[in-house]
């Protein structure tokens, strides 16, 4: 492709560290973002393999098989797979990673509209997570990631650094979000209308929206806490006269939404993966666009749910059962599009495929048991307990990460410009899918059992099923070393990809493999929508 | 209308002997009893749904897999009468699903009006029920088929009030009443746990709930009441697991290191602390160390102590009583 000095692809345009660490090109952003999240991921799962294996026995108090010494350290632990897995890999997860490098592509731009701005988010996320991984030597962090006052008032744990680490990685959020909504209203190619756009950048559009509007409030309610735990202004704390039910409505008004940040994009994946491998025009492109911009909306109204028992009113908890069970509808319509995209279609088993039926079998587990718990008198024997925990596993991580997994493979001979090995891709699925469900099936029952989340230690009959949850999470991690060494081998031996080796319909394959510097050779015109499969 | 169907006819009709409870705890309670109705009608409305979506999903994936690279597929952009179904539809199960949640939950939060009240209190790290002669106990003990009334309340963190055979559940927040209320139908124990995250021994906060005959009752409220006659030394003893010092300071468990155990403490020479110093183990030691916890941290259990202050928590009689125990562990 090299033959003159514009046409070269973005890898080798430039050399050095320096190249890459003061890029504006959103494509090496994209790959800085999947270097470091990547290391992020590895952090948060060690915190998880450690929490499991402590649950694998009970009767901590007797130190038997323990693997924490104490209920502060699990706790701990508890806290920074939390901290890290939400603030550092989800949320930055697929629009920092793959929008950044797919979302100009993909509408046929140069790039982002700020490419500066970009660079900074990256910098912003890189000032908070170090600052996050500086705790655990400033005396670390015991509240959870939830930060519930007045807890997070009264510990004598860095709960200030890790509050200040949660608004510094805020803003790179922001700006991400910003940077997104600007990129698309602003630099679409010519003939590239809103209803051409790939469902991927809808999603990536809605996700936007929600980081920009939301996220300043996790900043304000951090900034509150601060005052509180600093300045002694009383908010919060009730021996300050202040209200911790509070917190929880303040928090909540951002992390309810952040969930559809974290999943909102892994539905824009799974409707470019459905279709690619199908072959087929995805079926209610109109409805899955707009569902999209409605879940958004209605993602705002919904945070009392995670309070049913927190002390707020009866008439509260009724109206944000309500409004609940009304976001259960779009996300009800995107599961019915994607399986009626796939009749008469002509399906290609590649390992994405695989990874976007993980998710619809994932998703449809963790949106049912979502319904459950939106409803109040269930929820009351719920909340708090593993079944919890389980639903937003299998929401999270069955369903974002699958959609992460499945894009990655999708997108990983464009991104690089080499082929991983498939069989190899096909086992790493194979392990991740089951290993999920053994560990995470097991939850739903110990919760309907009883068994309340971040307990360092249960009583006797939680113990079978807490083991086959620790064995499953030593098959994910099989699961995913399998995928690191598929990409790695790919990355080091991969034969040279072509240009669209999936026969994809949508911009981004138009173009070499890597992508050259300014994406396209000539800006490129569009006259269809994105999924013209014939 | 719709509460008299959904409760009495549709629940045994659609429901029938459905058992969804085989993985549930003991149904203990009449709400018990609705609130895994309305899950069971759940898990098979979810079965259903989940066997047309991944079933379906399946079956697609099989019937239309490729068979050449040539193949032509079918252009079906979108169908609006069936996408309308398929909004609705759901639309409906789920509003239906949330009346009768609601339903069950009004009854949850209604009180009785004639209910036994007892206070409880969740404190860092155990539940202390408060009972109206003045009796506490750490065991919450109530009689059977008598509607109870829980008030609930915290001087520390926020904590949660968790019954799994009522499947009722309160959070216990600091600063304000809350409260919940039961009635047990069968005689037994039951566990009690604190469900929200409240630090060190947030998995230790765990009592019984101990349902009695009434006759039992009286008798065991009447027994408890006498114990402040106790000599000092038994008394103090019952204190200490009252006032929850037990939670953290076991006589005697090597490897447990929540707080300092209170074996052969007393009289200590060069007890020896976190910053360095060493102190004598003698009555004001011990009466500063429960008042504020703070002041001297043993070394090992540093630099913060977990324990918090029982200032202004104990009265004289007392802190007395709980000394002379702390004093009589040999």
């Amino acid at each position: 492709m090299a033959h003159a000095g514009h046409d070269v692809d973005y890898i080798h345009a430039e050399k050095g560290l320096k190249s890459w660490l003061l890029t504006l090109d959103h494509k090496r952003i994209g790959i800085l973002y999947f270097v470091t999240v990547m290391f992020f991921f590895l952090c948060g799962g060690i915190a998880a393999l450690l929490l499991r294996g402590e649950l694998f026995s009970y009767n901590a108090q007797a130190n038997v098989g323990e693997i924490l010494k104490n209920g502060d350290i699990y706790n701990q632990v508890m806290t920074y797979h939390g901290a890290i897995m939400v603030f550092m890999v989800i949320i930055p997860g697929i629009p920092a990673i793959l929008g950044n490098f797919f979302l100009p592509l993909m509408i046929g731009a140069k790039d982002v509209a700020f490419p500066k701005l970009n660079l900074l988010s990256w910098y912003c996320l890189m000032a908070g997570a170090a600052l996050a991984i500086l705790t655990m030597f400033t005396g670390r962090v015991d509240t959870g990631w939830t930060f519930y006052t007045p807890y997070s008032i009264q510990t004598g744990t860095a709960v200030s650094m890790m509050v200040v680490a949660a608004f510094i990685m805020g803003m790179s959020s922001i700006l991400t979000g910003l940077n997104f909504i600007v990129t698309v209203h602003k630099l679409r190619a010519p003939g590239m209308t809103m209803h051409r756009m790939p469902l991927f950048v809808w999603a990536l559009y809605s996700t936007a929206i929600i980081q920009v509007l939301a996220t300043p409030v996790l900043a304000i309610t951090l900034l509150l806490l601060m005052m509180e735990r600093v300045l002694g202004v009383g908010i919060f704390d009730p021996k300050l006269g202040g209200d911790p039910v509070l917190f929880q409505h303040f928090f909540w008004f951002y992390s309810h939404p952040a969930v559809y940040i974290m999943i909102l994009p892994a539905m824009g994946i799974i409707s470019e993966l459905i279709t690619t491998y199908s072959k087929k025009v995805i079926f209610g492109y109109t409805a899955i666009a707009y569902s999209s911009l409605g879940i958004a909306a209605v993602s705002f109204f919904v945070w009392g749910h995670h309070m049913y028992v927190s002390g707020q009113s009866e008439l509260a908890g009724t109206v944000f059962s309500f409004l609940t069970m009304l976001v259960g509808v779009p996300t009800a319509i995107k599961m019915f599009n994607w399986v009626a995209t796939m009749y008469k279609g002509s399906i290609e088993f590649r390992s994405p495929m695989l990874y976007a039926m993980g998710f619809l079998f994932l998703f449809a587990i963790g949106g049912v048991t979502g319904i459950m718990l939106a409803t109040l008198a269930v929820d009351v024997h719920f909340h708090d307990t593993y079944f919890v925990v389980a639903h937003f596993h299998y929401v999270m991580v069955g369903g974002t990460l699958m959609a992460i997994m499945g894009g990655f493979f999708h997108w990983f001979p464009k991104m690089f410009g080499k082929m991983y090995n498939e069989a190899g891709a096909r086992w790493s699925f194979v392990f991740i899918f089951v290993g999920f469900n053994v560990t995470f099936f097991p939850q739903f029952i110990l919760g309907g059992m009883g068994m309340p989340r971040r307990y360092f230690d249960y009583i006797a009959a939680y113990q079978p099923l807490n083991r086959i949850s620790t064995v499953g999470s030593w098959l994910i991690l099989t699961g995913f070393l399998i995928g690191l060494y598929v990409i790695i081998q790919g990355l080091r031996k991969g034969a040279k990809a072509p240009p669209n080796p999936w026969g994809s319909t949508t911009l981004e394959w138009q173009t070499a493999s890597p992508p050259i510097v300014h994406n396209f050779d000539h800006e490129p015109v569009v006259t269809a929508g994105p999924y013209e499969y014939k | 209308m719709l509460s008299w169907i959904i409760k009495n006819q549709l629940a045994e009709v659609l429901i029938g002997r459905a058992n969804a409870q085989s993985f549930m705890p003991t149904q203990a309670s009449e709400i018990a009893k609705s609130v895994d109705s309305l899950y069971s009608f759940l898990l098979i409305i979810s079965l259903i749904a989940c066997v047309i979506v991944i079933g379906g999903m399946i079956y697609f994936a099989y019937k239309y897999r490729r068979r050449s690279a040539n193949d032509k597929t079918a252009y079906i952009s979108h169908d609006t009468r069936l996408e309308i179904l398929w909004s609705v539809i759901p639309l409906v199960i789920f509003l239906f699903v949330f009346a009768w949640g609601w339903i069950i939950y009004h009854d949850m939060r209604t009180m009785p009006k004639e209910a036994l009240e007892i206070q409880v209190i969740g404190r860092q790290w155990a539940w202390v029920a408060e009972y109206k002669n003045g009796v506490q106990s750490n065991v919450l003990v109530v009689p059977v088929k008598r509607d109870i009334r829980l008030v609930l309340s915290s001087p520390d963190v926020i904590h949660s009030f968790y019954v799994p055979s009522f499947r009722i559940k309160q959070d216990v927040v600091p600063g304000r009443y809350t409260s919940l209320w039961f009635r047990a139908e069968v005689m037994g124990e039951f566990h009690v746990f604190c469900a929200e995250f409240c630090g060190t021994s947030h998995s230790g906060m765990i009592t019984k709930l101990r349902v009695v005959s009434q006759t039992d009752f009286d008798k065991w409220l009447i027994e408890e009441a006498d114990s402040s006659l106790l000599p000092p030394v038994e008394y103090g003893k019952k204190l200490f697991t009252t006032k929850t010092c037990a939670s953290c300071h076991f006589e005697d468990q090597p490897g447990v290191k929540i707080g300092p155990t209170m074996k052969g403490l007393f009289g200590l020479e060069n007890h020896e602390m976190v910053d360095g110093t060493t102190v004598t183990a003698d009555e004001n030691y011990l009466r500063e160390s429960i008042l504020a916890s703070q002041a001297k941290v043993v070394k090992g259990f540093g630099p913060r102590s977990a324990m918090p202050a029982f200032q202004g928590q104990l009265s004289e009689k007392e802190l007395s009583a709980i000394i002379e125990y702390i004093k009589s562990i040999k």
